[in-house]
């Protein structure tokens, strides 16, 4: 029977089939991180279990580290305790662990691909959302809760009902300054934040095929913002490119017969999915949020829409627009912004640098702006230096802080205060979720770049001419 | 983590009728720096429910006394947002056994059905009524009855039966989760193991 690349991947780990019920799904790769592991380490010393594979594990502290000063002692008990925490159970059970100041720390969802952990056909899971970042090299990845954390550290399985299947095809080329964000944006603000609910996608397309493995990256990491579990791309040569000869990817003999099981990874021909839709890749702009989830997003020259117009409850789209003080028909360029915030899992690798770095080169930073340049990993930041992105960086007047989670979900020190309105690279623009009260507009990294050297929010395509004539 | 069997809940609820309810609001990040599942239940919906300077927001479903009970009612696609299973446990922990909703994101359904909190998906239309029926009378009571699968307001009479499969109502019934189902057969799954590649 004909399968799509989801379905060779998931059935290939079945261990057994409930009737009625969930698969027992066995989990190849499995990250940890200091927030949502301490209660699942708990949970196996109250059953009496033990950590059956811990070479499957991975421990790196991310999401509350400060991303200043790291090589001091860790300031909030709170965050002190939960790092330790991750450290002593990672120690207790023989778990690796890049753990704050190794050299290898970073966003798990960053350094994962970046040291080969991250493979073609593997299931991967964490205790986070933004795992589905990993189903851009052809894997299953998606995020769990800590009972299931729990649940792969002491069986390497976890209970799961599959999926159904979606296909999300953009074709044609991408417009001057549309970046890989704004074609995940494009899609989610196209099918709501509920859109996929229940759905595992696979995105295909020219669109994808031509874009670099960090652009997938960024778009898989955001399938979950539109409800899928989880999202994937067929591996192809840049995958296989991107992958060779990392610390932790297989090499020799190993590497050849790993070869020939992912060139079969692909949807057959005949293959069926239970929804399909297609985007013509010329028809997307670069985007930006205006409301209070990541569904609420529209092309940059647009105006805000009005409540009339929108699918859903006009209550819930008046408190969220009350939330963020705007109205509807409001403009989005223009507006004053107090906050940029360049990092995450989402846009915090070299890359999204890179595309800053283009934008504010030979330019200076707007006095009323703070901005927050926030490396996914060491790793990033020591390219950053290294391709001299770090001297354009200063002389514009920004700093380079260290590798974290950092104002994504403010678990640290950065916090967006109260009020003010931000212009982040992240993923999520719930309410309070860079800070209690923050306000959040939701962009690629170019627009960030426009804004912190404008002070207002702004076309890249603009100053991208600029750069360009 | 065992909890309480669940079996007839017949409870007053408090409605929200708010739709996208993520999982930052019913708690927000900065409660997750626990290293023990306690408390969580005093920070559900903190925001919503609290200024800045800790004292109540009179007008927070939550504060309001006229409203209490074991089920929640949310409006539509409730919990999208973070995997976090701490937003599950603030439900649990606050009392509610039920969360009702027309539509539920995947991984908080999955996280609520693995820690006794069990999430009854109805239709818009039920959904409407039970708001109404709450708007009306307060004091309404709402049964949800897990070995028939339905949910019935009492006032009325209305009911409507719900979807769960097999595995997870033998589960909830029992005060069960997936850890003990997998533990039982862990020989199985080291011998698939060896079968994987890496
Ligand atoms: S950067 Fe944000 S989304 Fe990504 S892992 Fe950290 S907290 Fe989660």
């Amino acid at each position: 029977m004909s399968k799509t690349l989801f379905d060779k991947v998931w059935d290939s780990h079945v261990v057994r089939n409930i009737e009625n019920g969930p698969d027992v799904f066995f989990i190849d790769r499995h990250f940890i991180h200091e927030v949502t592991s301490p209660v699942a380490f708990l949970g196996i010393k109250s059953r009496g279990n033990t950590v059956l594979y811990p070479d499957r594990t991975f421990a790196t502290a991310d999401h509350n580290t400060p991303t200043i000063n790291q090589h001091l002692p860790v300031e909030d008990p709170l965050s002190a305790n939960q790092l330790k925490a991750l450290e002593e159970n990672a120690a207790e059970w023989g778990i690796s662990h890049w753990g704050l100041g190794h050299q290898k720390n970073g966003i798990v969802h960053v350094v994962g691909p970046e040291n080969g952990i991250t493979l073609p056909g593997a299931t991967i899971v964490c205790g986070d959302s933004h795992t589905s970042t990993h189903g851009a090299f052809g894997a299953i990845a998606f995020g769990i809760g800590t009972s299931e954390v729990e649940m792969v550290l002491s069986t390497q399985c976890i209970m799961q009902p599959k999926p159904k299947k979606m296909r999300i095809n953009v074709n044609g080329e991408l417009g001057f300054g549309v970046t890989p964000k704004d074609v995940a944006l494009y899609i989610i603000s196209q099918l709501s934040t509920s859109g996929a609910t229940g759905y595992f996608v696979e995105y295909a397309g020219d669109v994808f095929s031509n874009m670099t493995m960090e652009g997938r990256m960024t778009v898989c990491n955001l399938s979950i913002e539109m409800g899928a579990r989880g999202g994937m791309i067929a591996p192809d040569e840049k995958t296989f490119e991107y992958i060779k000869g990392r610390p932790l990817t297989p090499k020799g003999e190993a590497w050849d017969t790993a070869m020939e099981y992912w060139q079969t990874l692909k949807t057959d021909e005949d293959a069926v999915f239970d929804k399909e839709l297609t985007f013509n890749g010329a028809d997307i702009e670069p985007m930006i949020t205006y409301g209070t989830n990541p569904g609420m997003g529209i092309g940059i020259t647009n105006h805000i829409p009005d409540a009339s117009n929108v699918e859903g409850g006009v209550a819930t789209y008046k408190k969220s627009l009350g939330y963020m003080d705007f109205n509807e028909g409001d403009a989005m360029i223009g507006k004053p912004v107090d906050y940029v915030f360049l990092g995450s899992c989402t846009n915090g690798r070299i890359e999204d640098f890179r595309a800053f770095a283009s934008i504010i080169k030979g330019k200076k930073k707007a006095e009323n702006i703070t901005a927050w340049l926030v490396p996914g990993s060491h790793e990033v930041e020591e390219l950053i230096k290294e391709e001299g992105i770090l001297d354009i960086i200063t002389q514009a007047g920004f700093t380079l802080r260290e590798p974290g989670c950092s104002a994504c979900l403010a678990m640290n020190a950065d916090k967006i205060p109260a009020g003010k309105l931000a212009v982040s690279t992240s993923n999520r623009n719930f309410e309070g979720r860079q800070g209690p009260g923050s306000r959040t507009l939701l962009a690629s990294p170019l627009v960030a770049a426009a804004t912190a050297v404008t002070g207002v929010v702004t076309d890249p395509r603009t100053l991208l001419e600029e750069v360009i004539n | 983590m065992a909890y309480d069997k669940f079996n007839i809940v017949t409870s007053t609820a408090v409605p929200l009728p708010i739709e996208n309810v993520d999982t930052d609001q019913i708690i927000p990040a900065r409660f997750l720096k626990a290293t023990e599942r306690k408390g969580f239940g005093d920070n559900l919906f903190r925001d919503w429910r609290y200024h800045n300077d800790n004292t109540q927001k009179e007008d927070f479903i939550l504060n309001n006394p006229t409203y209490s009970g074991k089920i929640l009612v949310g409006g539509k696609n409730f919990g999208s947002g973070s995997s976090r299973e701490h937003a599950a446990w603030a439900v649990y922990d606050y009392g509610f056994r039920c969360v009702v909703s027309s539509f539920f994101a995947d991984i908080f359904k999955g996280n609520c059905l693995n820690i006794g909190v069990l999430p009854v998906q109805v239709s818009p239309e039920f959904l409407e009524k039970i708001f109404e029926a709450i708007d009306t009378n307060p004091d309404t009571e709402i049964e949800v009855n897990l070995p028939q699968q339905t949910i019935t307001i009492k006032t009325s009479g209305e009911s409507e039966s719900f979807d769960i499969n097999s595995y997870k109502k033998e589960n909830m019934l029992n005060g069960y989760d997936d850890i003990d189902y997998l533990t039982k057969i862990k020989s199985e799954i080291q011998k698939f193991a060896t079968t994987r590649p890496f």
